[in-house]
């Protein structure tokens, strides 16, 4: 077994890990820093290759952020979402360093379209990553091997060696040649992301349900340092089913689905379950304040399948979605393709036909047209299915990320399950992120807390050493 | 149950009239996932225009392609690339859609075929043919033709009637190829009525190779994923150099017909000033452009067309290079097979414009202008 040492060791090769590489690398050049990425080149970053964007307050219009968004605008944002299930002074605490963290990304190489344009128009809430999230995961990685950080892919930490409260070295499986190595440091970061991929775990927490979710980002954040931390116990937030679970369509891959999967039509029309049957209001709120308990709701119907159908009159209503939907120009004809009862299906249509209260339909606005009558009403956007063809989008949930993880401090210190601190071991981004919310999501959120703690985690590991 | 698997991508077909392996089919795919993911808007102008379809069709696509300039930065910055099994790949498939945009345009379209197919062994036995020809006219000569006897005049060597008679048959031709390629091309992507604005801004946008540029003209992904303006650079060489040997080769034929002189013609005169520089521009250019297409990381490049790219860079190289060699050797005895060889490779290249990738410069036009008129609305 070989050993080799360094200074400082960043476990995981996202957005997290690069910031907190980069960031303790700057604090003395002389440092020998290692990142280890579980993936092979190709597929590096993480869930971070899938964002977007990133949340960020500000005072006054900037290059890349409209108007302003306030400190105590962003915080009631995370708030609402989170009904609360946040932690004020954490989320505070990174809401007020996000300005850095936009700042610090274009320093090194990141770069944001200009606020004025972007799909989402969230060009004030957000500042948009110039061809993506992958853009900025290879400007880190560009910077970071300038910088002369030793970059390891393949590289799949496994365990955590202790003496006391400091971390000694790691156990590290080299998956090129299938063997074992043990690196030794003084500080290490822990960037490793959440444990979503690992379909084991996942189905531990929710029971056989989770053989049918899909995971929307990679197949690297397997939880293997969630597990270590565990064992050697450090102190463990949240519980593993809490994360994030959208509604996406069911025919997409297993992993790194991302964005593309989405579908966007779900508030345009019904949604019913594998017996044809409705079972949440599809008009409740916005689609995209929506999508995310969408995914938990599917989640909970037999067999973890909906169907999503919507007529032609709503078919310029939402954003084009990457597989075309199962077209027919009968119910029947509908229900046969999806495999649903027709005499179910079409009973249920004519049931919501019947109720529906006509309006003045908008998709822009929370409009008038909704349902009386039904056991389970439609409030908004209801529109009678009743202009051939029919289109259809199967729904499976989704798993963006998850929430349990270590508790920190404020300088990214991992907690002992005795309330102490370890001395040298420090933990950012996705493991690290149910200390600031637990349940629900904003967009964007995640990288700005991958970047505040991240560059935390970094120039406080190089602080040990110093 | 179809519905609640996960789809199959290699063998998924939309339209079953359609040739699922064909480029169009697959780009056509790519172009859907990007359509729903969107994170590339900010890059060039593909994008943007590519939002405005909901479907697209085959037209739409010969459309796109020639928006896109093959920077590559859209395949890096892709997280559905490959090895994704999404297999998005912007740069190499719309590569490939634009050289089918040319075949499936060009006029007449059996001269298309031929130098497709065999484009090497076409353009070499043209080449050679038109050499005979020279030689053969030399040989022969013509006594209604100039024969002046100063050492370096040409048409001591060919008959200038042959010259002017060849050269002239050769460029009226390659102009109405040219012409009958970009009008079919500009009906097939229906370019809209056109403001002298957006002319204006669409001139400048290939004339300053805005789109090679990147973003903030920080450069592009050419020929690896680390960003810079080489390529842009080479480009500039390239068509500057050929801008400027074709000023000299017009001027030069002004001095002879209207102005009654005749070459050689002095060094600081229109002819050869710009006849010099232009080709150790064209030479330098298409070097450089060549070295940066062999270097190119393998995953956007599109081994498809590329052949044709290589041939326009070689071709190019021999008309520059053979250009400047000539003038060196002016007064040699090598001077009369160099002359031929010259002529020969000038011709030959007049003969293939229409038929190689050159015309990606109109289609590109034309692409941008019904880009920049959309924008404009």
């Amino acid at each position: 077994m070989q050993t080799r040492e360094f200074d400082i060791i960043v476990i995981g090769g996202g957005n997290a890990a690069l910031c907190a590489a980069i960031s303790a690398k700057e604090k003395n050049t002389n440092f020998k820093v290692a990142i280890l990425e579980s993936s092979p080149r190709e597929w590096r970053g993480g869930n971070s290759q899938h964002t977007r964007n990133l949340r960020s307050m500000h005072d006054a219009p900037t290059d890349v952020l409209t108007d302003a968004y306030s400190e105590d605008e962003f915080f009631n944002d995370v708030f609402k979402v989170t009904k609360g299930q946040t932690n004020e002074e954490y989320a505070r605490f990174v809401i007020s360093h996000t300005p850095q963290a936009v700042e610090f990304a274009k320093k090194h190489g990141v770069r944001f379209q200009p606020s004025m344009r972007g799909t989402l128009h969230l060009g004030r809430t957000n500042a948009f990553f110039l061809g993506g999230g992958k853009s900025l995961v290879n400007a880190y990685f560009h910077c970071a091997e300038r910088l002369g950080i030793n970059i390891f892919y393949e590289h799949e930490a496994l365990d955590l060696v202790f003496e006391g409260k400091s971390c000694k070295e790691v156990l590290v499986l080299d998956k090129k040649t299938n063997t074992q190595l043990n690196l030794k440091a003084k500080a290490f970061v822990v960037a490793s992301g959440g444990f979503e991929s690992n379909l084991q775990w996942l189905e531990e927490a929710w029971g056989e349900k989770a053989r049918n979710f899909l995971i929307r980002g990679t197949r690297f954040n397997q939880g293997k340092m969630l597990k270590a931390l565990q064992k050697s116990k450090a102190k463990i937030i949240g519980d593993p089913t809490q994360g994030h679970m959208v509604a996406i369509d069911a025919r997409t891959p297993g992993y790194d689905g991302g964005i593309a999967s989405r579908v966007d039509c779900v508030s345009l029309g019904i949604v019913v379950n594998k017996y044809a049957q409705r079972f949440y209001d599809e008009g409740e709120d916005f689609w995209p304040k929506r999508y995310a308990i969408w995914g938990r709701l599917v989640a909970n119907e037999e067999d973890q399948i909906a169907y999503s159908i919507t007529d032609s009159k709503v078919q310029k209503c939402y954003m084009p979605s990457l597989f075309t939907p199962i077209v027919a120009q009968t119910i029947q004809e509908l229900a046969e393709k999806i495999g649903l009862d027709k005499a179910a299906l079409q009973q249920t249509i004519e049931e919501y036909n019947a109720s529906v209260i006509d309006g003045k339909f908008n998709h822009t606005i929370q409009d008038d047209c909704h349902t009386k009558g039904l056991k389970i009403e439609k409030t908004h956007w209801a529109l009678r299915l009743d202009t051939p063809p029919f289109y259809c989008y199967p729904l499976r949930p989704g798993v963006t990320f998850t929430y349990m993880g270590v508790k920190v401090d404020k300088s990214a210190r991992v907690y002992a399950d005795d309330d102490s601190l370890f001395e040298n071991l420090f933990a950012a981004g996705e493991i690290m992120a149910g200390n600031i919310l637990t349940q629900g999501y904003v967009a964007g959120f995640g990288m700005s807390i991958g970047t505040v703690f991240g560059r935390l985690a970094g120039e406080n590991a190089a602080n040990v050493i110093l | 149950m179809q519905t609640t698997q996960q789809y199959v991508w290699s063998s998924a077909t939309q339209n079953s009239t359609q040739d699922s392996n064909s480029i169009y089919t697959i780009a056509k795919k790519s172009c859907i996932i990007c359509n729903s993911c969107r994170y590339c808007e900010g890059l060039c102008a593909v994008f943007p225009a590519m939002e405005r379809f909901r479907e697209f069709s085959d037209k739409d696509m010969d459309y796109l392609a020639n928006l896109c300039h093959q920077c590559s930065e859209c395949f890096y910055d892709c997280q559905y690339a490959p090895p994704h099994e999404f297999h998005v790949s912007i740069p190499t498939q719309f590569a490939q859609i634009r050289k089918e945009s040319y075949k499936d345009h060009v006029f007449p379209s059996f001269l298309g075929k031929v130098f497709d197919k065999n484009a090497i062994f076409s353009t070499s036995v043209l080449v050679i043919v038109l050499f005979l020809g020279f030689v053969l006219s030399s040989m022969i000569g013509d006594s209604n033709g100039l024969t002046l006897t100063q050492d370096g005049n040409f048409y001591t060597i060919i008959p200038y009637n042959y010259m002017v008679g060849v050269f002239s048959a050769t460029g009226i031709l390659a102009v109405l190829a040219i012409l009958i390629g970009c009008m079919r091309y500009a009906k097939t992507i229906n370019v809209p009525k056109i403001s002298f604005s957006v002319f204006i801004q669409t001139l400048k946008d290939v004339a300053t190779l805005r789109y090679l540029g990147g973003h903030n003209s920080e450069g592009c992904t050419y020929p690896h994923a680390e960003r810079s303006n080489i390529r842009r650079f080479f480009h500039h060489f390239t068509a500057y150099g050929f801008v400027f040997c074709f000023i000299a080769t017009i001027s030069a034929a002004i001095y002879t017909h209207f102005l009654g002189l005749h070459a050689p013609h002095p060094l600081f005169s229109l002819p050869k000033t710009f006849g010099l520089v232009g080709g150790i521009l064209l030479c330098i250019g298409v070097s450089g452009l060549f070295v940066l297409k062999l270097k190119a990381d393998k995953v956007i490049k599109d081994s498809v067309s590329i052949g044709m790219d290589y041939m326009l860079l070689c071709m190019l190289f021999i008309v520059s290079a053979s250009g400047l060699v000539l003038m060196c050797f002016k007064t040699s005895s090598l001077l009369t097979p160099l002359l031929w060889f010259h002529l020969s490779c000038v011709l030959a290249f007049f003969v293939i414009i229409p038929y190689s990738k050159f015309v990606h410069l109109f289609y590109r036009f034309l692409a941008l202008l019904k880009y920049n008129a959309e924008e404009e609305l």
